[in-house]
Order: structure tokens, then C-alpha cells, then sequence
């Protein structure tokens, strides 16, 4: 009875942390990459699958540093020095990793690894998870959603700026306004996903 | 002349290089924050106090700390001093903490503090990076404080909690909620742009003007947000990454193509890539490109100081 309550408990967690609270559209993390990287929506996807790699991977070992180290020691007022070295150091270790070991994956990943290091939705959700205070399996799925909602983000906006890429647009609206515009709007969509829960 | 230089730096930072109507820089708290002009204010107060004394202490040890690791230890400097901001915010001012939330040690990733220590504070003398830091900071707090004003105004009909609007205006609730920002940006980049073209067909020089996070990144701190990587109309900026996508994207035989135009077109930048097999590596020719971009900015700015310093 337990498991059943806490598996639709992360049900509801997945579904709140990537549509509901999207981390772009409602948090305003990770916009560089979301504005930046979202031309194509092949990139767009690539961009994605590595985010969601590095956040959920991110999370973990965020989240194991915090509970074995930095709580017994008493210093959890480091943790934003902390997780910030750590996930510049994960996202390294992961590409090494990745090109000895899954080359296949490495060449899917590899060009947009080293991009998201400073991607700020990594450590956000690290901080996230700290301060709602999830244990470590929480705060991976967290993870995991929140990365799930990034990619479906990026994914859709790309699909649209591909749509426009030929259209008639008024001269100082071209560029970047038009696509802060897009994103308004499915900021207004996805608000909709808050009848959800 | 001290005075001279200070003050250049605080015009500097306020509106010749205003990190957010003109670079452009550090827009996920610019949207995030600004749902009221006093939550903007706090945000750019917190940002500037991390700024200037980040920026002072990088500019004293910027000849100790060697250039290859220059970057995490800039990422050392600027957690610490978010984190003692972060618990000053918590003892003395709690209201304005839950407001500012997660986005209080997020401002480690702002772009702006990253971008001024890389092509400021890291090749200039300290009270000058310390000014060029409070210069920045007000600015971004100025844009913030507006653009927090402009959407409560809009939102709520009030302007710091008093209100302005007439009795009889219905509140457009959707500007203090995600969606305004967005449309709120928009705006403000469109004018942005406008007002860039009419100076360029007047013949000035609107290089440093940026157009949004994804077009300014050699003076951003974050390497992640870029158009540049991936946009093919605005090729060599970072031919290593434009080279890798275009050989992950583009068919084999295009690809040999596509390499012999590179290399047609920068030989030496070339060498490079090709000898940079790994990504790792790659990334550190990014940066270093990168740096060269940045200390050839900086390079007049020092040279600059340094016949201040003879008048002196």
C-alpha cells in the first residue's frame, strides 16, 4: 500500500516537474541553450538527450554528496560552491567516460556535453532538490522530469522556428524577438498543463 | 585623473555597456525575478555586491592565478561570495529571500559575473575592476528595477507596492505571470533592434551592441548558450564547433567540402581543429579562441589605464 502511494507520489512529481512547472517556461532556466541551440530540431534533440543525461546523472551524485558528506560534516551552507565544482567535474569525467567506453553514445552527446556545464538548470535542480528537501531516489526522478520537461520545450520550439524560418516578419522583430515571442506563447500553453494536478 | 577613470567606469557600466539593454547579458534572472520592480532591485543589489567584490578580489589575484585553471578558480571566487550573500539575505532581509528563492545562488551562472572577470577584472588593476563591478551591478539593477516596474505596473497597476494606475484599470494579470517576460523581452529586444539599425545607417558602430543572450557570448560566462555554435550564417566565430556539428550533421562527402572551406578560409584555426580529436580538447581551443577574442577587447582598455597611470 506504501509502494503504491509513493510510486503515484513520483507519478505526480514527474508529470509536475516537467509539464506543470516546466523548467524553461515557467522557472526561466537553461534559456540560453533554449534560445541558442534551438534552430534545428535534430540539435534541438541532441541538446535535449544530453540534458536529460547530465541533469539525472547531475542529481544523483548531487544528491549523494549532500546526504554522505555535507550533512555529517555539518557544512551544507557549501553546497552552491560544491555542486557547482561538482557538476563541472561530472560533465568532464562523463565525456571521458563516454568516449572510452560508449563510443556510439559519445558521438550522439559529445558535441553538446561540454556545452551544458554552465547550463543553469543543472545546478538549479541540484539546489531544487536540496531545498524541497527530497531524499536522493526524489530528487533523481525530479531530475530526470524537469531534464524530460527541457527536451519536450526545445524540441517544440525548434519544430515552430522551423515553420517560421521563411516567414514575413516585421524587420526589428527578426531574430530574437520573434522567437522571445514564441516562447511567450507556449509559456501560455503550457500554463494550461496547470489543471493538471 | 582616479577620479576620471571611476567615473568612466561607472558610465560604463550604467549606460555605454548596460549588461541588459545593450549586452544583452544574464537574461534567466532578468526574466525570472522581475515580477515586481522591488524583487528587481533586490536581485540587482544581491547581483552587484557579488560583482564589485568578486571582480576586486579576481584583479588582486589575477597574477597568481595561472591562466589554465583561471576559470574554475573564477567559479571558486564568485560561489563564495554568493554563498556569504546568500546568508547575510537570509539573517537580515528573510521576505526578500523567499522571493528571490532559488535564484539567489543561481547568480554563480549569471553570465555578467563570469563575462566581466574574464575580460576585466582578470587583466586590470583592482579599483578599477571594483568600479567596472559596481558599474555593471547598477546597471543590471537599473534594467531589472524597470523592467520589475514596467510589468508590475502593467500587471498589478502598481509600482512598488503603491498604487498608480486609476481605479477603473482591469489589471493584465499575464505579465506578472512566465508568459509576460517573454513578451516583455520581446519588446525590448525589437527596440533594441530598431534603434541599432537607425544608428548603423547613421554610420556608427554598433559592434558591441548585442541581440540577445545567443548572439554576445564571447563576453558571456556561459559557453552553453550559443547561436553562434550552430548558425551557419555566422560562420569562423567558433570554427571548432561549427566544424564538429557540420561533420555530425552533414553527409561524408559534403563534409570534405565543408572542411577544405574551412580550412581555405582559416588555415591555422584549422590545424587546430584537426589536431583536436577530443571534445575536451576542442573546448579548451573554444576557450581559447575565446580568450584571444576577449583580451584583444581588453587589450585598449589596459593600454588605456596604463597611460593613466604614467599621467598620474
Amino acid at each position: 500500500m506504501n509502494n503504491i502511494s509513493s510510486i503515484r507520489d513520483l507519478f505526480i512529481l514527474l508529470v509536475g516537474s516537467s509539464l506543470v512547472s516546466n523548467v524553461v517556461l515557467s522557472q526561466f532556466l537553461g534559456l540560453c541553450p533554449f534560445l541558442g541551440v534551438s534552430k534545428k530540431i535534430k540539435t534541438a534533440a541532441g541538446m535535449g538527450a544530453a540534458v536529460i543525461f547530465v541533469i539525472t546523472l547531475a542529481s544523483a551524485v548531487a544528491g549523494v554528496i549532500y546526504k554522505f558528506i555535507l550533512v555529517p560534516f555539518n557544512i551544507t551552507y557549501l553546497q552552491t560552491i560544491v555542486f557547482i565544482l561538482v557538476i563541472a567535474a561530472l560533465v568532464q569525467f562523463v565525456e571521458m567516460f563516454l568516449k572510452k567506453v560508449i563510443p556510439s553514445l559519445y558521438e550522439a552527446l559529445g558535441v553538446y556535453l561540454p556545452l551544458i556545464t554552465t547550463n543553469c538548470a543543472v545546478l538549479g535542480v541540484a539546489l531544487t532538490n536540496v531545498q524541497k528537501e527530497y531524499g536522493i531516489g526524489t530528487g533523481v526522478v525530479n531530475g530526470f522530469a524537469t531534464a524530460l520537461g527541457f527536451t519536450i520545450a526545445i524540441v517544440i520550439l525548434a519544430g515552430i522556428r522551423e515553420k517560421m524560418e521563411y516567414n514575413d516578419i516585421p524587420e526589428s522583430f527578426k531574430g530574437m524577438p520573434s522567437v522571445l515571442l514564441t516562447a511567450g506563447l507556449m509559456a501560455i500553453a503550457f500554463c494550461g498543463f496547470s489543471g493538471l494536478l | 585623473m582616479k577620479e576620471k577613470r571611476v567615473a568612466e567606469r561607472l558610465f560604463n557600466g550604467l549606460i555605454k555597456e548596460n549588461p541588459t539593454f545593450v549586452l544583452m547579458l544574464g537574461m534567466c534572472p532578468t526574466l525570472a525575478v522581475t515580477t515586481s520592480a522591488m524583487n528587481g532591485l533586490g536581485m540587482g543589489l544581491t547581483t552587484t555586491v557579488v560583482l564589485a567584490l568578486s571582480n576586486l578580489i579576481i584583479s588582486l589575484l589575477r597574477k597568481f592565478i595561472p591562466n589554465r585553471v583561471r576559470i574554475p578558480a573564477f567559479i571558486v571566487i564568485v560561489a563564495s561570495f554568493v554563498t556569504m550573500v546568500q546568508l547575510l539575505l537570509e539573517a537580515y532581509l528573510p521576505a526578500l529571500n523567499t522571493a528571490l528563492g532559488v535564484y539567489i545562488p543561481l547568480i554563480v551562472v549569471n553570465c555578467i559575473i563570469l563575462g566581466r572577470a574574464e575580460s576585466f577584472a582578470y587583466h586590470n588593476p583592482p579599483l578599477p575592476s571594483l568600479f567596472d563591478g559596481i558599474g555593471m551591478g547598477l546597471g543590471f539593477s537599473v534594467a531589472l528595477t524597470l523592467i520589475g516596474a514596467v510589468r508590475e505596473l502593467l500587471g498589478v497597476g502598481e509600482v512598488f507596492g503603491y498604487r498608480v494606475m486609476p481605479q477603473g484599470y482591469t489589471p493584465i494579470n499575464i505579465f506578472v505571470l512566465a508568459p509576460g517576460a517573454f513578451f516583455v523581452l520581446a519588446a525590448l529586444v525589437a527596440i533594441q533592434n530598431f534603434i541599432k539599425k537607425k544608428a548603423a545607417a547613421k554610420g556608427k558602430d554598433v559592434s558591441k551592441v548585442g541581440s540577445g543572450c545567443s548572439e554576445d557570448c564571447t563576453n558571456c560566462g556561459e559557453k552553453g548558450c550559443s547561436k553562434r555554435f550552430y548558425d551557419a550564417d555566422a560562420p569562423g566565430k567558433n570554427p571548432v564547433i561549427n566544424e564538429a556539428v557540420a561533420i555530425k550533421t552533414v553527409e561524408p562527402e559534403k563534409t570534405a567540402e565543408a572542411e577544405k572551406t574551412a580550412e581555405a578560409e582559416k588555415t591555422a584555426e584549422a590545424e587546430i581543429t584537426a589536431e583536436a580529436e577530443s571534445t575536451a580538447e576542442a573546448k579548451k581551443t573554444a576557450e581559447a579562441d575565446n580568450t584571444a577574442v576577449v583580451e584583444s577587447e581588453a587589450a585598449p582598455i589596459e593600454e588605456e589605464i596604463k597611460e593613466d597611470d604614467k599621467n598620474e
